[in-house]
């Protein structure tokens, strides 16, 4: 049985869609024109003015904004509306350079726990359902989301942010969790210290709302083999709002984009020219309603697909693939483009467990890259050469699917940071 | 009756073999064989202890990925000769062996090897025919 927070949107024909989306991007661009003047300058350097938008097929005509902009523009450039109207701030959990700071007025805050309460109803959840929250509360944005889609939906909400898996395991058993949301990391996590205390006929785990980072086929399966539960993937960004730019529904052919809130391109990434349903190239948004912190063609680096088709789900907002790595995940070595998912899907299908850490180093002025694994109970013999044996065909294995020879270093079982939010996976020693 | 032997994975790291040594003695576990095998990055610690089940109880909850398997322990002469002799009684029976170590200490005023080959029980049978003592699993307090 389908479950829709919001029917009327989720379902509906497309041209009704395209009409929306085309009133609210007209509205948007007037907006940001009037109260954006970093983003109105780029306009006028690329000679667009809101005259020349009428349709969502004049998306095309205005620039792009990236993470660049937003650290140029920090930390009040890209606001939409006054201080006074803004309520919150969330913050990206960026590694490198200057905060991303994103504004919210409070209807700013409706619309995206509305996305969020979509995803959880995709998912299968309803008033009666209990929502444990695990990822982190705060700056980041996967708490609060969540939070807020989940009140929206009615479940009993668990505000448990991320951490202390003790607490998280004893809540999840004695009220009787049916849906939980957080990392995939952490969720692997979780699976292991379920398996390990013995406790999976204890939880009542249906659904798990999992995502903010990227994450393998091989590790959903893990994940819902352990937990016992139905995988569902989630997509966002601060930049545009948090978590909840898209979903995953029973279908699980991709992801639905709430379209009416966030209209996708895919672009060529060297080029910027926008590239038809169906071409994988660098996934880009438009946020037409929201008004506190405005994106115009904001570039994810994440590379995807798009396509519109008929779902199962009866939905009819358009899908995108999972997001086939960043561009900036991406890691460039001896020349040849290695991307961590690549890898964590040949250590799973392999049989070894998604505790891996990458490292990259250079010596005598070329690139080397390690693969630290943890050796499994399963795997483990007593001859050194069995061991050998699937240690080559490990590395056998990583060279089929990356096109080079990466070095396997097999290490102790949980000698490997665990995560409770982002996995750190790649430790880069090079200094370029 | 064949010796259980406890084979640990051992990453290449300070420390590993202590970690293991001292949780063995948090639960009073002797041991009375211990060979390494090891490979540049890792290796495979081997221990014949008393007993084994006890053992393997605290290493697996102290997190070591351990496993038993089964050896066969001979009771050798203590004389130069004693290991000749039998290893050339197996050379021409075509048991191969795998690995081998020595046993701590004299048991019945003999030297006792561990051994682990390719046909166990063509093994056990050889030293049989031979008149070649196996040393019993309780000799050793396994």
């Amino acid at each position: 049985m389908e479950h829709y927070y919001q029917q009327e949107i989720e379902c509906a024909p497309v041209e009704k869609l395209k009409e929306l989306q085309s009133e609210r991007l007209v509205e948007q661009v007037k907006h940001v024109w009037e109260n954006v003047p970093y983003y109105r300058k780029k306009m006028q350097e690329a000679n667009v003015t809101p005259d020349d938008i009428r349709s969502v097929d004049d998306l095309h005509k205005l620039p792009f904004l990236s993470k660049a902009d937003l650290r140029e523009a920090y930390p009040y450039g890209l606001m939409g509306k006054p201080l006074s109207e803004c309520v919150r701030i969330q913050s990206t959990s960026g590694t490198t350079g200057k905060r991303v700071v994103a504004f919210y007025t409070q209807e700013d805050i409706d619309l995206w726990e509305d996305c969020c309460a979509r995803a959880i109803m995709a998912a299968g959840g309803t008033r009666e359902d209990v929502c444990q929250v695990c990822y982190g509360y705060g700056l980041f944005t996967g708490g609060p989301g969540l939070n807020g889609g989940s009140h929206r939906v009615g479940c009993l909400t668990l505000p448990m942010s991320s951490g202390n898996t003790d607490r998280q395991l004893q809540f999840m058993e004695d009220l009787g969790t049916t849906i939980i949301c957080c990392t995939p990391s952490y969720a692997a996590y979780i699976g292991e210290c379920v398996e390990e205390k013995g406790i999976q006929d204890k939880i009542k785990l249906k659904a798990g709302i999992f995502g903010a980072e990227a994450w393998s086929e091989e590790m959903r399966r893990d994940i819902e083999k352990k937990l016992g539960l139905k995988a569902y993937d989630i997509y966002g960004l601060t930049e545009l709002s948090g978590p909840g730019v898209s979903f995953e529904c029973s279908a699980q052919t991709g992801m639905h984009i709430n379209e009416d809130h966030f209209i996708a391109e895919i672009i060529n990434p060297e080029t910027g020219e926008v590239l038809p349903e169906g071409e994988k190239g660098e996934l880009v948004f438009t946020a037409i309603t929201k008004k506190a912190f405005p994106m115009i063609r904001y570039r994810t680096r994440d590379i995807c697909v798009l396509k519109r088709e008929k779902c199962s789900c009866g939905r009819t907002l358009i899908k995108m693939a999972k997001p086939m790595g960043r561009s900036d995940d991406m890691l460039i070595i001896r020349g040849v483009n290695v991307f961590p998912s690549q890898i964590e899907t040949v250590l799973l299908d392999q049989g070894y467990t998604s505790n891996y850490l990458i490292i990259v180093d250079r010596v005598n002025n070329s690139d080397t890259i390690e693969v630290r694994v943890e050796m499994t109970e399963a795997k483990f013999s007593d001859s050194i050469g069995e061991i050998e044996k699937l240690e080559k065909g490990l590395v056998e294995a990583l060279k089929s699917m990356l096109g080079i020879k990466v070095k396997v270093k097999l290490v102790a079982p949980k000698t490997i940071e665990r995560s409770t939010g982002k996995a750190v996976r790649v430790i880069d020693n090079r200094k370029i | 009756m064949t010796v259980k032997q406890i084979s640990i994975f051992l990453e290449n790291r300070p420390g590993q073999l202590l970690d293991i040594t001292t949780s063995l003695e948090q639960k009073d576990v002797n041991i009375r064989a211990i060979t390494v095998a090891e490979t540049a990055d890792y290796g495979i610690i081997r221990l014949i202890v008393e007993e084994a089940d006890k053992a393997m109880e605290i290493l697996k909850e102290s997190g070591f990925l351990a496993m038993l398997s089964d050896v066969v322990a001979v009771a050798v002469p203590d004389k130069p000769g004693g290991l000749a002799e039998i290893l050339g009684i197996m050379s021409g029976a075509g048991i191969n062996i795998e690995y081998m170590y020595s046993v701590f200490g004299k048991v019945r005023g003999e030297a006792v090897m561990i051994f682990k080959v390719n046909d166990t029980q063509g093994f056990k049978k050889l030293l049989a025919e031979n008149g070649i003592r196996e040393a019993d699993s309780t000799e050793l307090g396994a």
